[in-house]
This record gives structure tokens, sequence and C-alpha cells, in this order.
């Protein structure tokens, strides 16, 4: 691959795991187990999405500059599953209220230390965007860890919950932080982090949590990975046909 | 109503005086200058360029604030407008105007607190005490960290019982 495509591949990747994770999160509005925990998800979902508009606005323009043809709507709307570059995690459903916090906790510990990166990179528009999700990711996380610990140190019911959310989601973990070929092109360019040193830290932060929580950090090794790839589980499919549905059924539909 | 500007008579401070119209439809009681998110004015001849920069990346009123902007500057004769969205520097609540978070307490919702005390990661770590827009009180409480916009909490004062809005540090 050239660098433009390894830069353009790396930016896409950003990008749907925001808008995946934003979307699976955007499903909870109006069916939150309380109202203003409905609103935590939905601006949560929302913030989300804001991110990936930000990184398909950059990707739009690298791939302008090849002379490809490609707006943000086209890149979120007219893809297919196998051209979406999101970690798996973000596309699992959204099950009940315990694994819905512990993706998004998982998901957040990993943003905090990325988006913190990626303020420092080379890449001076990744910079920005970082810098600004970075602030959001912050928040998120402190949001989701106070719930993990809520759940998992609650009730007989919540913490068994918990430890099902856990053992459902745990396989999609280790792909946060296993390089594919793009991720080690940015971190060889200084434009994204070395991937081995962020799981260090996302695992600190994730033993932290959990000890306050009760939970215990499994010790299982083997990792499901393909999604950065474009080799997904079956749920993907699922967000895209919802999500696509209006661009596909009624090309440039604007309202 | 049209009328000829040339670059003798475009004055920066003009320009911003007239975004004084424009307000943050979501905090309509804000100027989007209250508020911060105006970065730079620039004027070359008739041109006119205003970057802006989102409170929130996802913050959904940014495509009718720049729609906003275009009307307000155009019903006043200026019809070469270019607005700009920029996302760095990051936008803090500390580029919000004394004169903004005065409103803001006015219209009931409680202006944000000095930076230091917040976003930090630690679970259940709460910032300084929230007063309470209505009573004044600091005798308040936290419902939910998120509220009915992006950049706003959910608080409840113990005293008069009122629930609010805060405008959350960021």
């Amino acid at each position: 691959m050239s660098e433009s495509t390894f830069l353009f591949q790396y930016v896409l990747h950003l990008a749907d795991d925001v808008l995946i994770l934003g979307h699976r999160n955007s499903e909870w509005t109006g069916h939150g187990p309380i109202l203003e925990q409905d609103i935590a998800i939905s601006n949560i979902a929302l913030d989300l999405i804001g991110q990936a508009r930000n990184f398909y606005q950059y990707a739009a323009q690298l791939s302008n500059e090849e002379g490809i043809s490609a707006t943000e709507d086209s890149l979120a709307y007219l893809r297919d599953g196998w051209d979406f570059r999101n970690c798996l995690l973000a596309e699992q459903t959204n099950g009940d209220w315990a694994k819905t916090i512990l993706r998004q906790f998982f998901f957040s510990a990993h943003q905090v230390d990325l988006y913190a990166w990626l303020a420092k990179g080379n890449d001076t528009t990744l910079a920005a965007i970082g810098a600004k999700a970075y602030k959001e990711a912050i928040y998120h996380l402190r949001w989701s860890s106070e719930w993990v610990i809520r759940l998992g140190d609650g009730t007989e019911e919540s913490h068994a919950r918990m430890v099902r959310a856990l053992d459902e989601l745990w396989k999609f973990t280790g792909e946060l932080h296993t390089p594919v070929p793009y991720e080690l092109w940015a971190t060889g360019a200084g434009i994204g982090p070395d991937l081995s040193l962020l799981r260090l830290k996302w695992e600190e932060r994730i033993k932290n949590i959990f000890d306050e929580a009760g939970l215990t950090y499994p010790s299982t090794q083997w990792m499901q990975t393909g999604g950065k790839e474009g080799r997904h589980t079956e749920q993907l499919g699922y967000v895209l046909a919802e999500m696509q549905f209006l661009q596909r059924a009624y090309p440039g539909c604007e309202w | 109503m049209e009328r000829h500007h040339d670059s003798a008579t475009v004055s920066i401070a003009e320009i911003r005086s007239l975004l004084k119209e424009v307000n943050d439809p979501e905090v309509p009681v804000l100027s989007i200058l209250d508020l911060g998110i105006v970065r730079d004015i620039k004027v070359d001849g008739d041109k006119v360029e205003v970057v802006i920069t989102p409170t929130y990346s996802g913050c959904p009123a940014m495509d009718m604030i720049r729609t906003e902007i275009g009307a307000a500057l155009g019903r006043h004769g200026y019809g070469n407008v270019r607005i700009t969205t920029v996302l760095s520097p990051a936008w803090t609540t500390e580029w919000m105007s004394q004169e903004g978070k005065d409103k803001l307490k006015a219209y009931g919702i409680a202006p944000p607190n000095p930076l230091q005390q917040v976003c930090h990661v630690r679970p259940f770590q709460r910032e300084e005490a929230v007063q309470c827009p209505h009573c004044h009180s600091y005798h308040t409480r936290l419902i939910s960290e998120f509220g009915s916009t992006a950049c706003k909490a959910l608080y409840r004062c113990e005293d008069c019982k009122e629930p609010f809005d805060y405008f959350k540090c960021h």
C-alpha cells in the first residue's frame, strides 16, 4: 500500500470505530432504563458520531486529493460491511444495560490514551480531532467506570449481569491493541501510538476499576480479531442494514 | 437591504458587533460571542470570513449557527461571507465571557465553574460545589452527568428543591 492509502485506511478505522459504537448507543434512545441514563447514553452517542464526522471529513478530503470522489456521507452510508474497519467490540449488540456499559467502558478506556496520543502526533488534522475528542472520552470513561462499579459491586443480580457481559465481550477486547498493517505504518510515521504501550495503560485502567467493582480480570488469552481488516461478526450487517437503509433506498435523500 | 461595503468601510469591530445578534439555538440567551465559539474574523476587501469552533464534536447546532451567521451578516449587506470551522485549539468553558455567565445564571442555568476542578477521570470524584441559580445555595446534588444538551449536566438544589441545568466545565 502507498503512504496515502495507509493514512486513508487509518483515518477510516478511527471513524468507523466511533460511528458504529455511536450508532449502537443511539439504539438506546427512548429505551434507556431511566430517563437520565437514556439522555446520558444518547449524549455519548452524539459525541461519538460527532467525532466520526470529523474523521470522515478528513478521510473524504484524503480520497479527493487522490482523485477519488467521496464525502463524509458516502463513506458512512454507501460502503459495505467488508469495507468497514471498526473493531469487533464496537459492533456487538447492546444486550442489557450491563453489556452496553461494559462495552463503552472498554472503549473509553482505550480512547482516552489513543486520543491523548493523537493530540501530540505528527498529523495536524488528527491532532486537532484527537485533542477535542479526548475531553469527551475522559467524561465518558468516568461515567462508564462509575456504572461498572455500581453494577459490579451492586446486587447479586447486577453483579451476575456484569459477569455475563464480561464473558460475552472479553474476547473482543484484544483487537483494540493488536495492530494491523495501517496501524504499524501510523506508529512508524509518528501519527499513531504504539499499541503495545497503550495496552499496558488500558490493562491498568481496567484492573483498577474491576478491583473496585469486585470483578475478576479474566486470564483468557485467546482473542477474536479481524474487524480492523474488514472481517466482521454477523452483528455489523444488522447495524448497516438499519443505518444505511434510507440512503440505499432513496439515494441522495435529504431532510 | 443592499449596501456596498468596500475595504475602507468594513471593520472587524463592526462584524463582531453584528455577531451579537446570533444566538446559540440551544441556549438562546447566549450569543455566539458570549459562548466563546467565534475564534477569528478576517476581512479582505468585501470578503468576510468568520472562524468558529464547536463546543462538542457532535454539537448539532453548528449547521444552524453557520446559517444564522450568514443570515445576520446578509441582513446588513454583507453578501460575500465565508464561515470556516476549526477544531484546534479545542473549545473550553474558560472562553465563555463573564457577561455570558451572568446571562446563563439569570436564565436559570448554573454557569460553569472555573476549569481546574474538572474532568478528572477518577470515578465518583466530584467537582467543587455548583451554586443553585435560583436560591444561590451551594447545597446541591448531581442528578446526572448528562443533560438536555451536550454541554449541560443535571443538578438539584437540596434547599429550594428545584432541579436545574449546570453548564458543565469542559
